[in-house]
Protein backbone atom coordinates (compact mmCIF):
# COMPACT_ATOMS: atom_id res chain seq x y z
CA UNK A 1 0.00 0.00 0.00
CA UNK A 2 1.26 3.43 -0.82
CA UNK A 3 0.20 7.00 -0.27
CA UNK A 4 0.16 9.14 -3.37
CA UNK A 5 -0.79 12.71 -4.01
CA UNK A 6 -2.88 13.89 -6.92
CA UNK A 7 -1.21 16.51 -9.14
CA UNK A 8 -4.39 18.38 -9.92
CA UNK A 9 -6.34 18.63 -6.70
CA UNK A 10 -3.57 17.60 -4.29
CA UNK A 11 -5.82 15.06 -2.64
CA UNK A 12 -3.97 12.33 -0.78
CA UNK A 13 -5.06 8.84 -1.68
CA UNK A 14 -4.09 5.51 -0.25
CA UNK A 15 -3.87 2.93 -2.94
CA UNK A 16 -2.83 -0.63 -3.50
CA UNK A 17 -2.28 -0.08 -7.13
CA UNK A 18 -5.87 -0.96 -7.95
CA UNK A 19 -7.01 2.65 -7.95
CA UNK A 20 -5.12 4.63 -10.55
CA UNK A 21 -7.45 7.55 -11.05
CA UNK A 22 -8.02 10.35 -8.59
CA UNK A 23 -11.51 9.84 -7.08
CA UNK A 24 -12.04 13.61 -6.91
CA UNK A 25 -10.87 15.03 -10.18
CA UNK A 26 -10.40 11.89 -12.24
CA UNK A 27 -6.78 12.66 -13.11
CA UNK A 28 -4.66 9.74 -14.32
CA UNK A 29 -2.28 8.77 -11.53
CA UNK A 30 -0.68 5.81 -13.25
CA UNK A 31 2.84 7.19 -13.01
CA UNK A 32 2.55 8.18 -9.37
CA UNK A 33 1.22 4.76 -8.47
CA UNK A 34 4.05 3.08 -10.32
CA UNK A 35 6.61 5.28 -8.65
CA UNK A 36 5.11 4.69 -5.21
CA UNK A 37 5.11 0.97 -5.84
CA UNK A 38 8.72 1.07 -6.93
CA UNK A 39 9.73 2.87 -3.76
CA UNK A 40 7.83 0.40 -1.57
CA UNK A 41 9.35 -2.54 -3.37
CA UNK A 42 12.83 -1.13 -3.00
CA UNK A 43 12.24 -0.49 0.70
CA UNK A 44 10.84 -3.94 1.21
CA UNK A 45 13.74 -5.56 -0.59
CA UNK A 46 16.07 -3.81 1.85
CA UNK A 47 14.02 -5.00 4.75
CA UNK A 48 13.93 -8.62 3.68
CA UNK A 49 17.69 -8.71 3.40
CA UNK A 50 17.93 -7.33 6.92
CA UNK A 51 16.88 -10.37 8.92
CA UNK A 52 17.16 -8.47 12.21
CA UNK A 53 14.48 -5.97 11.24
CA UNK A 54 11.35 -6.53 13.26
CA UNK A 55 8.99 -4.73 10.93
CA UNK A 56 8.39 -6.31 7.60
CA UNK A 57 5.92 -5.34 5.02
CA UNK A 58 3.73 -8.30 4.34
CA UNK A 59 2.65 -8.80 0.76
CA UNK A 60 0.39 -11.71 1.60
CA UNK A 61 -1.46 -12.31 4.84
CA UNK A 62 -3.98 -15.01 5.58
CA UNK A 63 -6.19 -15.08 8.66
CA UNK A 64 -8.08 -18.14 9.83
CA UNK A 65 -8.21 -19.57 6.34
CA UNK A 66 -10.33 -22.70 6.06
CA UNK A 67 -11.57 -24.68 3.11
CA UNK A 68 -13.97 -27.57 3.10
CA UNK A 69 -14.54 -29.59 -0.04
CA UNK A 70 -17.84 -31.36 -0.39
CA UNK A 71 -17.43 -34.80 -1.92
CA UNK A 72 -21.03 -35.89 -2.23
CA UNK A 73 -22.26 -36.39 1.33
CA UNK A 74 -18.84 -36.24 2.92
CA UNK A 75 -17.19 -32.98 3.88
CA UNK A 76 -13.44 -33.04 3.54
CA UNK A 77 -11.58 -30.26 5.31
CA UNK A 78 -8.53 -29.25 3.24
CA UNK A 79 -7.46 -26.25 5.32
CA UNK A 80 -8.20 -25.81 9.00
CA UNK A 81 -7.35 -22.29 10.01
CA UNK A 82 -4.14 -21.04 8.41
CA UNK A 83 -2.54 -17.79 9.57
CA UNK A 84 0.42 -16.94 7.39
CA UNK A 85 2.36 -13.75 6.75
CA UNK A 86 4.57 -13.56 3.71
CA UNK A 87 7.10 -10.76 3.33
CA UNK A 88 7.67 -8.80 0.19
CA UNK A 89 10.65 -10.10 -1.72
CA UNK A 90 10.73 -13.38 0.13
CA UNK A 91 11.30 -16.83 -1.31
CA UNK A 92 8.84 -18.96 0.59
CA UNK A 93 8.26 -22.66 0.21
CA UNK A 94 5.13 -24.37 1.39
CA UNK A 95 5.99 -27.98 2.08
CA UNK A 96 3.94 -30.93 3.06
CA UNK A 97 2.92 -34.40 1.93
CA UNK A 98 0.32 -34.70 -0.79
CA UNK A 99 -3.17 -34.11 0.51
CA UNK A 100 -1.86 -31.80 3.23
CA UNK A 101 -3.62 -28.79 1.74
CA UNK A 102 -0.69 -26.95 0.19
CA UNK A 103 -2.27 -26.73 -3.24
CA UNK A 104 -5.48 -25.52 -1.64
CA UNK A 105 -3.56 -22.83 0.20
CA UNK A 106 -1.85 -21.93 -3.07
CA UNK A 107 -5.25 -21.54 -4.75
CA UNK A 108 -6.51 -19.31 -1.93
CA UNK A 109 -3.49 -17.03 -2.08
CA UNK A 110 -3.73 -16.82 -5.85
CA UNK A 111 -7.40 -15.89 -5.73
CA UNK A 112 -8.22 -18.99 -7.76
CA UNK A 113 -10.66 -20.35 -5.23
CA UNK A 114 -12.76 -18.90 -2.44
CA UNK A 115 -12.08 -19.91 1.16
CA UNK A 116 -14.93 -21.42 3.19
CA UNK A 117 -14.08 -18.98 5.96
CA UNK A 118 -11.29 -16.64 6.91
CA UNK A 119 -9.65 -14.13 4.64
CA UNK A 120 -6.63 -13.69 2.46
CA UNK A 121 -5.02 -10.31 1.92
CA UNK A 122 -2.70 -9.40 -0.92
CA UNK A 123 -1.05 -6.03 -0.42
CA UNK A 124 -3.56 -5.52 2.39
CA UNK A 125 -6.49 -6.01 0.00
CA UNK A 126 -8.99 -8.63 1.10
CA UNK A 127 -9.49 -10.88 -1.92
CA UNK A 128 -13.06 -11.62 -0.83
CA UNK A 129 -13.92 -7.93 -1.25
CA UNK A 130 -12.77 -7.73 -4.85
CA UNK A 131 -15.14 -7.73 -7.79
CA UNK A 132 -14.60 -10.17 -10.64
CA UNK A 133 -12.97 -7.40 -12.62
CA UNK A 134 -10.55 -6.44 -9.84
CA UNK A 135 -9.72 -10.06 -9.25
CA UNK A 136 -8.89 -10.53 -12.92
CA UNK A 137 -6.83 -7.35 -12.76
CA UNK A 138 -4.94 -8.72 -9.79
CA UNK A 139 -4.26 -12.04 -11.51
CA UNK A 140 -3.20 -10.25 -14.63
CA UNK A 141 -0.73 -7.80 -13.12
CA UNK A 142 0.12 -8.66 -9.55
CA UNK A 143 0.48 -12.41 -9.65
CA UNK A 144 2.29 -14.75 -11.98
CA UNK A 145 1.34 -18.42 -11.85
CA UNK A 146 3.50 -21.43 -12.51
CA UNK A 147 2.01 -24.92 -12.44
CA UNK A 148 3.25 -28.45 -12.08
CA UNK A 149 1.73 -29.35 -15.43
CA UNK A 150 3.04 -26.15 -17.09
CA UNK A 151 -0.44 -25.32 -18.45
CA UNK A 152 0.75 -23.63 -21.58
CA UNK A 153 -1.92 -23.03 -24.20
CA UNK A 154 -1.19 -25.91 -26.58
CA UNK A 155 -2.20 -24.14 -29.78
CA UNK A 156 0.06 -21.14 -29.21
CA UNK A 157 3.77 -20.76 -29.75
CA UNK A 158 6.12 -19.97 -26.88
CA UNK A 159 6.08 -16.29 -27.78
CA UNK A 160 2.28 -16.20 -28.06
CA UNK A 161 1.94 -17.91 -24.72
CA UNK A 162 4.15 -15.29 -23.11
CA UNK A 163 2.37 -12.37 -24.76
CA UNK A 164 -1.15 -13.57 -23.93
CA UNK A 165 -1.25 -11.89 -20.49
CA UNK A 166 0.08 -8.75 -22.15
CA UNK A 167 -2.87 -8.77 -24.57
CA UNK A 168 -5.17 -8.83 -21.54
CA UNK A 169 -3.17 -5.97 -20.04
CA UNK A 170 -3.77 -3.94 -23.18
CA UNK A 171 -0.15 -3.61 -24.26
CA UNK A 172 0.56 -2.49 -27.82
CA UNK A 173 1.66 -5.32 -30.07
CA UNK A 174 5.16 -3.97 -30.77
CA UNK A 175 5.85 -3.57 -27.10
CA UNK A 176 4.39 -6.99 -26.49
CA UNK A 177 6.62 -8.77 -28.98
CA UNK A 178 9.71 -6.98 -27.77
CA UNK A 179 8.99 -7.81 -24.15
CA UNK A 180 8.00 -11.38 -24.98
CA UNK A 181 11.30 -11.91 -26.78
CA UNK A 182 13.20 -10.35 -23.92
CA UNK A 183 11.51 -12.58 -21.34
CA UNK A 184 12.10 -15.74 -23.33
CA UNK A 185 15.72 -14.73 -23.72
CA UNK A 186 15.83 -14.21 -19.98
CA UNK A 187 14.77 -17.80 -19.35
CA UNK A 188 17.22 -19.05 -21.95
CA UNK A 189 14.80 -19.79 -24.77
CA UNK A 190 15.75 -16.99 -27.16
CA UNK A 191 16.01 -19.52 -30.00
CA UNK A 192 12.68 -21.26 -29.34
CA UNK A 193 10.30 -18.34 -29.81
CA UNK A 194 8.09 -19.97 -32.41
CA UNK A 195 7.99 -23.50 -31.05
CA UNK A 196 4.71 -24.96 -29.90
CA UNK A 197 4.62 -26.44 -26.38
CA UNK A 198 4.66 -30.03 -27.67
CA UNK A 199 7.90 -29.28 -29.49
CA UNK A 200 9.58 -28.33 -26.23
CA UNK A 201 10.93 -30.49 -23.42
CA UNK A 202 9.37 -30.36 -19.95
CA UNK A 203 12.05 -28.06 -18.62
CA UNK A 204 11.70 -25.75 -21.62
CA UNK A 205 7.94 -25.66 -21.20
CA UNK A 206 8.35 -24.70 -17.58
CA UNK A 207 10.74 -21.94 -18.64
CA UNK A 208 8.10 -20.61 -21.02
CA UNK A 209 5.64 -20.74 -18.13
CA UNK A 210 8.06 -18.73 -15.98
CA UNK A 211 8.48 -16.15 -18.75
CA UNK A 212 4.70 -15.98 -19.03
CA UNK A 213 4.37 -15.51 -15.27
CA UNK A 214 6.69 -12.51 -15.57
CA UNK A 215 4.75 -11.00 -18.47
CA UNK A 216 3.17 -8.08 -16.63
CA UNK A 217 5.89 -7.54 -14.02
CA UNK A 218 4.04 -9.19 -11.14
CA UNK A 219 5.04 -8.63 -7.53
CA UNK A 220 4.27 -12.24 -6.61
CA UNK A 221 5.07 -15.46 -8.41
CA UNK A 222 3.01 -18.41 -7.25
CA UNK A 223 4.51 -21.73 -8.16
CA UNK A 224 2.53 -24.92 -7.54
CA UNK A 225 5.01 -27.80 -7.54
CA UNK A 226 7.06 -26.23 -10.34
CA UNK A 227 9.51 -29.14 -10.36
CA UNK A 228 6.96 -31.90 -9.85
CA UNK A 229 7.00 -33.10 -13.46
CA UNK A 230 10.70 -32.55 -14.10
CA UNK A 231 13.76 -34.69 -13.65
CA UNK A 232 16.35 -33.90 -11.01
CA UNK A 233 18.71 -31.80 -13.14
CA UNK A 234 15.99 -29.83 -14.94
CA UNK A 235 14.25 -29.28 -11.62
CA UNK A 236 17.44 -27.85 -10.20
CA UNK A 237 17.77 -25.50 -13.17
CA UNK A 238 14.22 -24.26 -12.72
CA UNK A 239 14.79 -23.69 -9.00
CA UNK A 240 17.99 -21.80 -9.78
CA UNK A 241 16.14 -19.65 -12.30
CA UNK A 242 13.41 -18.83 -9.80
CA UNK A 243 16.02 -17.91 -7.21
CA UNK A 244 17.82 -15.67 -9.70
CA UNK A 245 14.57 -13.87 -10.41
CA UNK A 246 13.89 -13.53 -6.71
CA UNK A 247 17.30 -12.07 -5.95
CA UNK A 248 17.65 -10.10 -9.15
CA UNK A 249 14.30 -8.38 -9.20
CA UNK A 250 12.91 -8.69 -5.69
CA UNK A 251 9.80 -10.54 -6.84
CA UNK A 252 8.17 -12.53 -4.06
CA UNK A 253 8.13 -16.23 -4.80
CA UNK A 254 5.69 -18.53 -3.09
CA UNK A 255 6.09 -22.13 -4.00
CA UNK A 256 4.06 -25.14 -2.94
CA UNK A 257 6.32 -28.13 -3.19
CA UNK A 258 7.50 -31.34 -1.69
CA UNK A 259 10.81 -31.11 -3.48
CA UNK A 260 13.60 -30.97 -0.90
CA UNK A 261 15.86 -29.18 -3.41
CA UNK A 262 13.71 -26.12 -2.82
CA UNK A 263 14.91 -25.85 0.77
CA UNK A 264 18.36 -24.68 -0.32
CA UNK A 265 17.02 -21.52 -1.89
CA UNK A 266 14.05 -20.73 0.35
CA UNK A 267 14.18 -17.89 2.84
CA UNK A 268 11.53 -19.62 4.88
CA UNK A 269 9.83 -22.97 4.71
CA UNK A 270 6.28 -23.45 5.92
CA UNK A 271 5.44 -27.02 6.79
CA UNK A 272 1.81 -27.95 6.39
CA UNK A 273 0.17 -31.06 7.68
CA UNK A 274 -3.53 -31.92 7.74
CA UNK A 275 -4.55 -28.45 6.66
CA UNK A 276 -2.67 -26.66 9.41
CA UNK A 277 0.72 -25.03 9.69
CA UNK A 278 2.92 -27.45 11.54
CA UNK A 279 5.98 -25.21 11.79
CA UNK A 280 7.75 -22.42 9.98
CA UNK A 281 11.50 -22.60 9.55
CA UNK A 282 13.93 -19.92 8.57
CA UNK A 283 16.78 -20.55 6.20
CA UNK A 284 19.35 -20.25 8.99
CA UNK A 285 17.59 -22.92 11.02
CA UNK A 286 17.05 -25.20 8.07
CA UNK A 287 20.61 -25.38 6.96
CA UNK A 288 21.44 -27.36 10.06
CA UNK A 289 18.65 -29.78 9.36
CA UNK A 290 19.11 -30.50 5.70
CA UNK A 291 21.16 -33.56 6.46
CA UNK A 292 18.49 -34.96 8.70
CA UNK A 293 15.75 -34.27 6.19
CA UNK A 294 17.83 -35.90 3.50
CA UNK A 295 18.12 -39.03 5.59
CA UNK A 296 14.40 -39.01 6.21
CA UNK A 297 13.80 -38.87 2.49
CA UNK A 298 16.19 -41.73 1.88
CA UNK A 299 14.59 -43.83 4.61
CA UNK B 1 23.10 -18.63 -19.93
CA UNK B 2 23.20 -14.90 -20.51
CA UNK B 3 23.43 -12.33 -17.79
CA UNK B 4 20.34 -13.30 -15.85
CA UNK B 5 20.57 -10.65 -13.17
CA UNK B 6 20.63 -7.82 -15.67
CA UNK B 7 17.75 -9.27 -17.64
CA UNK B 8 15.77 -10.00 -14.52
CA UNK B 9 16.06 -6.38 -13.53
CA UNK B 10 14.87 -5.33 -16.97
CA UNK B 11 12.03 -7.81 -16.80
CA UNK B 12 10.51 -6.28 -13.72
CA UNK B 13 11.49 -2.64 -13.93
CA UNK B 14 8.77 -0.16 -14.76
CA UNK B 15 9.43 2.04 -17.70
CA UNK B 16 8.33 5.62 -17.34
CA UNK B 17 6.91 5.78 -20.84
CA UNK B 18 5.05 2.56 -20.29
CA UNK B 19 1.37 3.42 -20.35
CA UNK B 20 -0.27 0.27 -19.20
CA UNK B 21 -3.86 1.26 -18.76
CA UNK B 22 -5.71 0.40 -15.60
CA UNK B 23 -8.02 -1.66 -17.77
CA UNK B 24 -7.79 -5.27 -18.68
CA UNK B 25 -9.07 -5.93 -22.12
CA UNK B 26 -9.34 -8.35 -24.96
CA UNK B 27 -9.77 -6.43 -28.22
CA UNK B 28 -12.04 -8.08 -30.78
CA UNK B 29 -9.14 -8.32 -33.20
CA UNK B 30 -7.18 -10.36 -30.67
CA UNK B 31 -10.19 -12.54 -29.90
CA UNK B 32 -10.75 -13.20 -33.61
CA UNK B 33 -7.07 -13.98 -33.96
CA UNK B 34 -7.10 -16.50 -31.12
CA UNK B 35 -10.35 -18.03 -32.38
CA UNK B 36 -9.02 -18.42 -35.92
CA UNK B 37 -5.93 -20.11 -34.57
CA UNK B 38 -8.01 -22.40 -32.39
CA UNK B 39 -10.06 -23.41 -35.40
CA UNK B 40 -7.16 -23.88 -37.81
CA UNK B 41 -5.01 -25.82 -35.38
CA UNK B 42 -7.83 -28.20 -34.48
CA UNK B 43 -8.96 -28.45 -38.08
CA UNK B 44 -10.16 -32.04 -37.78
CA UNK B 45 -12.09 -31.25 -34.63
CA UNK B 46 -13.54 -28.08 -36.16
CA UNK B 47 -14.50 -30.02 -39.29
CA UNK B 48 -16.49 -32.50 -37.21
CA UNK B 49 -18.25 -29.65 -35.40
CA UNK B 50 -18.85 -27.90 -38.71
CA UNK B 51 -20.16 -31.08 -40.35
CA UNK B 52 -23.17 -30.88 -38.02
CA UNK B 53 -23.87 -27.43 -39.38
CA UNK B 54 -23.12 -28.50 -42.94
CA UNK B 55 -25.62 -31.37 -42.79
CA UNK B 56 -28.38 -29.38 -41.15
CA UNK B 57 -28.00 -26.37 -43.41
CA UNK B 58 -27.55 -28.51 -46.54
CA UNK B 59 -30.86 -30.16 -45.74
CA UNK B 60 -32.50 -26.80 -45.08
CA UNK B 61 -31.24 -25.23 -48.27
CA UNK B 62 -32.14 -28.37 -50.23
CA UNK B 63 -35.71 -28.09 -48.98
CA UNK B 64 -35.84 -24.43 -49.91
CA UNK B 65 -34.26 -25.00 -53.29
CA UNK B 66 -36.82 -27.71 -53.89
CA UNK B 67 -39.58 -25.32 -52.96
CA UNK B 68 -38.41 -22.66 -55.40
CA UNK B 69 -37.98 -25.29 -58.13
CA UNK B 70 -41.45 -26.73 -57.50
CA UNK B 71 -42.92 -23.26 -57.67
CA UNK B 72 -41.17 -22.68 -60.98
CA UNK B 73 -42.33 -26.00 -62.37
CA UNK B 74 -45.89 -25.46 -61.25
CA UNK B 75 -45.86 -21.98 -62.61
CA UNK B 76 -44.64 -23.37 -65.89
CA UNK B 77 -47.30 -26.09 -65.90
CA UNK B 78 -50.01 -23.60 -65.09
CA UNK B 79 -48.84 -21.41 -67.92
CA UNK B 80 -48.82 -24.37 -70.30
CA UNK B 81 -52.24 -25.40 -69.06
CA UNK B 82 -53.55 -21.91 -69.66
CA UNK B 83 -52.15 -21.90 -73.15
CA UNK B 84 -53.67 -25.31 -73.80
CA UNK B 85 -56.95 -24.07 -72.40
CA UNK B 86 -56.99 -21.09 -74.68
CA UNK B 87 -56.07 -23.25 -77.63
CA UNK B 88 -58.80 -25.72 -76.72
CA UNK B 89 -61.34 -22.97 -76.30
CA UNK B 90 -60.43 -21.57 -79.64
CA UNK B 91 -60.69 -25.01 -81.23
CA UNK B 92 -63.77 -26.52 -79.55
CA UNK B 93 -65.30 -23.91 -77.31
CA UNK B 94 -65.01 -26.33 -74.31
CA UNK B 95 -63.56 -25.55 -70.91
CA UNK B 96 -61.46 -28.44 -69.52
CA UNK B 97 -58.53 -27.93 -67.23
CA UNK B 98 -57.61 -31.41 -66.09
CA UNK B 99 -56.58 -31.84 -62.44
CA UNK B 100 -56.20 -28.14 -61.62
CA UNK B 101 -57.84 -28.44 -58.21
CA UNK B 102 -56.00 -31.61 -57.29
CA UNK B 103 -52.70 -30.01 -58.20
CA UNK B 104 -53.39 -27.04 -55.92
CA UNK B 105 -54.34 -29.36 -53.05
CA UNK B 106 -51.22 -31.41 -53.53
CA UNK B 107 -49.03 -28.32 -53.54
CA UNK B 108 -50.55 -27.23 -50.25
CA UNK B 109 -49.94 -30.59 -48.62
CA UNK B 110 -46.37 -30.56 -49.91
CA UNK B 111 -45.76 -27.08 -48.48
CA UNK B 112 -46.96 -28.22 -45.06
CA UNK B 113 -44.75 -31.28 -45.20
CA UNK B 114 -41.79 -29.20 -46.25
CA UNK B 115 -42.08 -26.66 -43.45
CA UNK B 116 -42.29 -29.58 -41.04
CA UNK B 117 -39.08 -30.95 -42.56
CA UNK B 118 -37.41 -27.54 -42.26
CA UNK B 119 -38.23 -27.36 -38.55
CA UNK B 120 -36.96 -30.91 -38.04
CA UNK B 121 -33.72 -30.24 -39.88
CA UNK B 122 -33.13 -27.09 -37.83
CA UNK B 123 -33.70 -29.02 -34.61
CA UNK B 124 -31.29 -31.76 -35.61
CA UNK B 125 -28.77 -29.13 -36.63
CA UNK B 126 -29.10 -27.25 -33.30
CA UNK B 127 -28.71 -30.40 -31.22
CA UNK B 128 -25.69 -31.53 -33.25
CA UNK B 129 -23.94 -28.18 -32.98
CA UNK B 130 -24.59 -27.72 -29.27
CA UNK B 131 -23.27 -31.18 -28.61
CA UNK B 132 -20.08 -30.44 -30.54
CA UNK B 133 -19.64 -27.06 -28.86
CA UNK B 134 -20.19 -28.62 -25.45
CA UNK B 135 -17.47 -31.16 -26.18
CA UNK B 136 -15.01 -28.62 -27.48
CA UNK B 137 -15.55 -26.40 -24.43
CA UNK B 138 -15.32 -29.29 -21.99
CA UNK B 139 -12.06 -30.61 -23.36
CA UNK B 140 -10.56 -27.16 -22.92
CA UNK B 141 -11.47 -26.52 -19.29
CA UNK B 142 -7.83 -26.47 -18.29
CA UNK B 143 -7.02 -23.95 -20.99
CA UNK B 144 -9.88 -21.80 -19.74
CA UNK B 145 -8.58 -22.04 -16.18
CA UNK B 146 -5.12 -21.02 -17.35
CA UNK B 147 -6.52 -18.03 -19.21
CA UNK B 148 -8.34 -16.95 -16.08
CA UNK B 149 -5.10 -17.17 -14.13
CA UNK B 150 -3.50 -14.90 -16.70
CA UNK B 151 -6.12 -12.25 -16.03
CA UNK B 152 -8.89 -13.09 -18.48
CA UNK B 153 -12.36 -11.93 -17.50
CA UNK B 154 -15.25 -14.34 -17.93
CA UNK B 155 -16.38 -12.24 -20.85
CA UNK B 156 -13.04 -12.79 -22.68
CA UNK B 157 -13.53 -16.54 -22.54
CA UNK B 158 -17.11 -16.25 -23.75
CA UNK B 159 -15.98 -13.90 -26.49
CA UNK B 160 -13.30 -16.28 -27.78
CA UNK B 161 -15.70 -19.21 -27.85
CA UNK B 162 -18.46 -17.21 -29.50
CA UNK B 163 -16.16 -15.96 -32.24
CA UNK B 164 -15.03 -19.54 -32.74
CA UNK B 165 -18.62 -20.78 -32.94
CA UNK B 166 -19.51 -18.02 -35.36
CA UNK B 167 -16.56 -18.93 -37.60
CA UNK B 168 -17.46 -22.59 -37.59
CA UNK B 169 -21.15 -21.76 -38.08
CA UNK B 170 -20.48 -19.45 -41.03
CA UNK B 171 -18.07 -21.80 -42.76
CA UNK B 172 -20.31 -24.80 -42.19
CA UNK B 173 -23.39 -22.92 -43.38
CA UNK B 174 -21.74 -21.71 -46.57
CA UNK B 175 -20.56 -25.20 -47.43
CA UNK B 176 -23.94 -26.63 -46.47
CA UNK B 177 -25.83 -24.10 -48.59
CA UNK B 178 -23.66 -24.79 -51.62
CA UNK B 179 -24.10 -28.56 -51.25
CA UNK B 180 -27.83 -28.47 -50.55
CA UNK B 181 -28.56 -25.96 -53.25
CA UNK B 182 -26.57 -27.69 -55.96
CA UNK B 183 -28.02 -31.05 -54.97
CA UNK B 184 -31.58 -29.77 -55.12
CA UNK B 185 -31.08 -27.91 -58.34
CA UNK B 186 -29.46 -30.85 -60.09
CA UNK B 187 -32.19 -33.22 -58.98
CA UNK B 188 -35.04 -31.03 -60.10
CA UNK B 189 -33.31 -30.09 -63.34
CA UNK B 190 -32.83 -33.76 -64.09
CA UNK B 191 -36.53 -34.39 -63.54
CA UNK B 192 -37.99 -31.27 -65.09
CA UNK B 193 -35.53 -30.50 -67.83
CA UNK B 194 -32.20 -28.74 -67.90
CA UNK B 195 -33.71 -25.37 -68.68
CA UNK B 196 -35.11 -25.23 -65.12
CA UNK B 197 -32.45 -22.84 -63.75
CA UNK B 198 -33.59 -20.28 -66.32
CA UNK B 199 -37.17 -20.59 -65.10
CA UNK B 200 -36.81 -20.35 -61.34
CA UNK B 201 -37.10 -17.07 -59.48
CA UNK B 202 -33.51 -16.25 -58.54
CA UNK B 203 -34.27 -13.37 -56.13
CA UNK B 204 -36.42 -15.73 -54.05
CA UNK B 205 -33.78 -18.45 -54.28
CA UNK B 206 -30.96 -16.14 -53.17
CA UNK B 207 -33.04 -14.84 -50.27
CA UNK B 208 -33.63 -18.39 -49.08
CA UNK B 209 -29.95 -19.26 -49.43
CA UNK B 210 -28.83 -16.16 -47.53
CA UNK B 211 -31.39 -16.96 -44.84
CA UNK B 212 -29.91 -20.47 -44.58
CA UNK B 213 -26.42 -19.06 -43.96
CA UNK B 214 -27.70 -16.65 -41.34
CA UNK B 215 -29.76 -19.33 -39.63
CA UNK B 216 -26.76 -21.68 -39.52
CA UNK B 217 -24.52 -19.05 -37.99
CA UNK B 218 -27.15 -18.00 -35.46
CA UNK B 219 -27.83 -21.59 -34.39
CA UNK B 220 -24.09 -22.16 -33.93
CA UNK B 221 -23.88 -19.00 -31.80
CA UNK B 222 -26.90 -19.89 -29.69
CA UNK B 223 -25.65 -23.43 -29.19
CA UNK B 224 -22.24 -22.17 -28.06
CA UNK B 225 -23.45 -19.51 -25.62
CA UNK B 226 -24.56 -21.86 -22.87
CA UNK B 227 -21.43 -24.06 -22.64
CA UNK B 228 -19.17 -21.03 -23.06
CA UNK B 229 -20.85 -19.09 -20.27
CA UNK B 230 -20.87 -22.14 -18.04
CA UNK B 231 -17.17 -22.75 -18.64
CA UNK B 232 -16.29 -19.10 -18.09
CA UNK B 233 -18.11 -18.99 -14.77
CA UNK B 234 -16.22 -21.93 -13.33
CA UNK B 235 -13.82 -20.96 -10.54
CA UNK B 236 -10.30 -20.94 -11.95
CA UNK B 237 -9.11 -23.61 -9.51
CA UNK B 238 -11.89 -26.00 -10.49
CA UNK B 239 -11.21 -25.45 -14.19
CA UNK B 240 -7.53 -26.17 -13.66
CA UNK B 241 -8.21 -29.32 -11.68
CA UNK B 242 -10.33 -30.92 -14.37
CA UNK B 243 -8.58 -33.81 -16.07
CA UNK B 244 -9.61 -34.66 -19.58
Amino acid sequence: MAKIKCDKCSKEIETWGVVTVCPDCGADLQDQVREAERVTVAKAAEMVKDESATTHEFIVRTRGLTKVYKMGEVEVPALRGVDLDIRRGEYLSIMGPSGSGKSTLFNMIGGLDKPSSGSCFIDEVDLAQLTAFELAWLRCRKIGYIFQTFNLIPVMTALENVTLPMIFAGMSSDEMLERGRMLLELVGLGDRLNHKPFELSGGQQQRVAIARALANSPSIILADEPTGNLDLVTGKEIIALLKELNVGSGVTIISATHDLKMIDVSDRVVHIRDGQIERIERRSEIELQVGRLGEEEAG
Amino acid sequence: MINVRELAKRATETRAEERLGRQISLPWAAAVNIAIRNVTIRLGRAAITASGVVLGIAFLSYIWTAKVCQDAIEHDLARKARIAEIEQKAAEGQVIVPGAEEAAEEAQARAARQSWLVVMSLLVCAVGISNSMLMSVTERFREIGTMKCLGALDSFIVRIFLVEALLIGLLGSVVGVVLGHLGGLLMYSWRAGWDLPAKISWPAMLTYLAASVVIGAVIALLAAILPAVRAAQMPAAAALRSEI
